[in-house]
This record gives structure tokens, sequence and C-alpha cells, in this order.
């Protein structure tokens, strides 16, 4: 029998960095300094109670913030290999959202086809090419491996997949315009364990094609599916670090406190 | 474990499984007193006794463990309380196997007593006694660092292993000298050897348990390294 060599895996590389990170709603000061890496092609989980800016932060990097007046940014994102401050005002966001997509808590399929949900990205960046589309719409369903349950009704309304598959039609929606990040805003929180299951498998499959940032307030998710992880707490960051790290030894004892559930 | 979670309960079944190993652990620190006073004194009764004991402490073994697996199942331990109940069940194969060597004593007692073969040799009791109760205090050392989760004393208890390793050559030498003066004590003095190395081997299971209090409070893995690592992990 052929021996089998296991490669080991090569060091991650930067995909981004935030550096020295303030960000303000109105005169509420929700981020304090955040510096952190995320890792190309790696799981980054960001932890911590309700309020401790890990949600602020994770709309930061494709500029949910600038939705609203009053929000202001200080310090950089960077993106990398070229290095653009995504916060940048003069960097358009719908640009920087092509690039960095997002996954909300709650299912959010818009009120059309299947098809022209997944399309949606595409069209907006001005793709029109039917054959182009189909192919786009085609792979980013295989990839949320959401491809064969709906191939053959793809003009159906996606409002009656079920809260699972309408996740990862989110998902593959997401995926649709190649982006380079996606950002997931407790993607399973209003799932069932077993939908729960399949979109943490999943979430370990896209990530050899991108780069993803989690929120969860599962403790155990972000154990399960993360190379990385950060635990906030009222807008500082406390400690980021190998996820098995964290969860087996962490460096600071306000982190072992809230993993460990002694937090009150 | 000082702060304590903000489920009571959970608080509850770990200072349970605690207070159980800390039982089991004096329950087996009793056997090996026991077995060794039974070996000075041929007391085959007592030497009954400790294998009867045996039992209890197979059953407390395996009552802690099936704990342990049900704390995991049911609380998903993380950092340190996963840390206690992987370090918990080495802890407890340790203690078991201290109450396998305090079994096997009082049977090599009761093998004396059968063949009557004692008088031929005056075994060298009080060596015996003194090696034994240098591992027994040991042991007991390492189940108060359990206790009160010391690393400082568990690192102790490293350094004292090597009193025990070398008590047990000079007793070896001198069965040997036994052996060669004469030839007819060489049975018992053999049975005597095991003892000896029953002994010594409840003090590198007490070294065990010392680094499993280490991984406990540090987190880290000093199994098989060297003095001076140990050192500064415990730093």
């Amino acid at each position: 029998m052929p021996s089998t060599i296991t490669l080991p895996e090569p060091p991650p590389v930067l995909k981004a960095q935030s550096n020295n990170l303030d960000f303000y709603y109105g005169s509420f000061k929700a981020l304090k300094g955040i510096s952190m890496p995320v890792y190309a092609n790696r799981v980054t989980a960001l932890i911590g109670p309700s309020g401790c800016g890990k949600s602020t932060f994770l709309r930061c990097f494709n500029r949910m913030h600038d939705l609203y007046p009053g929000h202001r940014y200080d310090g950089t994102i960077s993106l990398f290999p070229d290095g653009v401050n995504i916060l940048d005002k003069q960097v358009d966001p719908i640009e920087v959202r092509m690039r960095i997509s997002m996954v909300f808590q709650k299912p959010n399929p818009f009120p059309k086809s299947i098809f022209e949900n997944v399309a949606y990205g595409l069209r907006v960046r001005g793709e029109s090419s039917r054959s182009f589309l189909e192919d786009k719409v085609e792979a980013a369903l295989r990839g949320a491996a959401l491809w064969g349950e709906v191939k053959d009704r793809l003009r159906d309304l996606a409002v009656n997949l079920s809260g699972g598959q309408q996740q990862r039609l989110c998902i593959a929606r997401a995926l649709a315009t190649d982006p380079e990040i996606v950002l997931f805003d407790e993607p399973t929180s209003a799932l069932d364990p077993i939908a729960t299951g399949s979109i943490e498998e999943l979430i370990g499959e896209i990530k050899h094609k991108v780069t993803v940032l989690i929120v969860t307030h599962n403790m155990q998710q972000a154990a399960r599916v993360s190379d990385f992880t950060a635990y906030m707490y009222l807008g500082d960051l406390i400690e980021y670090g190998e996820t098995k790290e964290i969860f087996m030894k962490p460096k600071r004892k306000e982190t072992e406190d809230y993993i460990t559930g002694r937090f009150g | 474990m000082s702060d304590k979670h903000l489920s009571t309960q959970f608080d509850a079944e770990l200072t349970n499984i605690s207070t159980r190993v800390l039982e089991m652990g004096g329950l087996v620190e009793h056997q090996m007193a026991k077995s060794i006073a039974a070996l000075a004194a041929f007391d085959a009764e007592q030497a009954a006794q400790v294998l009867r004991e045996e039992e209890r402490v197979n059953r407390m073994e395996m009552e802690i463990d099936r704990d342990l697996s049900a704390i995991i199942a049911r609380r998903q331990p993380t950092a340190r309380d996963l840390r206690l109940l992987i370090a918990v069940s080495r802890i407890i194969a340790n203690l078991e196997r201290v109450g396998d060597e305090a079994a096997r004593i009082a049977r090599v007692v009761q093998r004396l007593d059968a063949v009557g073969l004692h008088g031929r040799i005056r075994p060298p009791v009080s060596d015996l006694n003194f090696e034994s109760e240098l591992a027994v205090a040991l042991l007991r050392k390492a189940l108060d660092a359990f206790a009160r989760l010391d690393p400082v004393q568990a690192v102790e208890v490293l350094k004292q292993d090597d009193e025990i390793d070398r008590e047990f050559e000079g007793l070896m030498r001198k069965l040997i000298t036994y052996m060669m003066e004469d030839p007819r004590t060489i049975s018992t003095s053999i049975d005597l050897v095991f003892v000896a190395k029953a002994v010594e081997r409840v003090g590198d299971h007490a070294k065990n348990l010392a680094e499993a209090i280490i991984y406990i409070v540090k987190g880290a893995d000093v199994r098989h390294s060297p003095p001076q690592q140990i050192e500064n992990a415990v730093k």
C-alpha cells in the first residue's frame, strides 16, 4: 500500500489587517484601538459577550456603517495584497462589498427567484450575459452545497426554501461575486442543529477559496469552525490567537473566564 | 478553582469530582501503608484486607471515569475546566495503579506466609519501611498539591522522587548481597525485589500526579521535560 504523505499546512498569509481601529456611533466609542490580522484562507472567529463590539468590528470590513450618518472610523483596515485601506473615504463602499461580502444572522433572501438572488450582485456590477450569469450562479450554488437541491427549480421563489436552504442561498449569493473575504454575522443562530452543522461544514469548505471572518455567540461553534479566535470585551480586543490555544490555554484570565462560563 | 461558573451545578460537579479523587487517593495511600505493615509483621490477614480494598479502588476509578465522560458530554468544558478533567482522568489511572502495587505487595506477603520461607532471611524491613514511607509521603504531598492546585508543591514532588529511586538502588544492592552470601535466600529476596520495585513505582505515580497538576494550573505538558524546563513552566 502506498504510504500517504500529509503535507504540512502552509503558513498563513495576511489577507487584512486592522490597525488601531476606533469606531464611534455618534459620540459613543464602540471600538477602541483594535489591531488584528486576518489570515487568508483561514476562518477567524470573533467572540465576546453582547455589546463587546464584535459585530461592529465585522461590519467595518464591508463599510456597513456608512449607511448611517454620524458614524466615524479612526484607524485603518488594510486589504492585501494591494494594501488598500478599505475605510478610506476615497474607496467606493460598493467596490469594497464586491470584494468583501456578508452573510447575516437571519437568512434574508430577496423576494425574487433562487436564480435572481444569486445573480443579484453580478447584475449590480453590470453583468448581463445570460451564459455568464448561469455559469456563475451554478458555481456559487455548488460552492454553497445547494445546487443539487435547487437545480430543477431555479425559477421558484427563494422564500419558499427551508431556513437552512435559505441561509445556504445567502452564502451562494455572497460567493457569486468572487469575494476575497466573506463575513458571517451569527450565521446559524436562527437554524436548527442539522442546518447549523451543514453551514459549519460549508464554512470549512469555502475557506479554501475565500477568507472567512465570523461572529458567533456560540463558543463551541467558534471552537469547531475557526483557525483563529479573537475575544473582545467592551470594545477592546482582549486576546487574539490560534483557536486551539484560546480554547485550551488562553493567555488572559478574562478570556478564560469568558470561555469557561465564569463571566458574570 | 477560585471563581465560580455561571452554572452553580457545573461548579458542584467539578468540586464533586475533585473530592472523590482525593477520597480515592486517601484510600490507596492507606492501602499502600497497610501492605508494608503487613510485610513487616508477616500478617496474612492484613494482606487479605489490602486485597479486598483493591476492588473498591477499581470501582471508584470506574465511577469517576463515568462522571468525567458525563461532564464532558454535557458541559463541553474548555480551558482550565477541560484541563482539569483530562488531568483527573490521568490521575485516577495512576491512583488505581498505586492500588495495584499495594495488592502486589500483599500477595508477596501471602506467599511468604504460605511457604514459611521468611524464617530463612531477615528481610530488610526497616529499609523497605523507609522507602515506602518516602513513597507514601510523596503520594500524600502530590494529593495535597492537587487539593490546593499548587504547582510549586508539584515541582517539589518531582524533585523528591529521586530520593526514592536512590533508596531503591540501595535496597537492591543489599538484597543482591544476601543472595550472594546465602543462595537459600534467593527466592525470598526476589520477592522482596518485587516489593521494593512496587514501592519505587508508587513514587513514579506520585510524579505523574504532580505533572498532571502542573498541566491543570499552567497548561504546560511537562512530561518527559528536563527539570529546568519544568521550573520555567511553573514560574
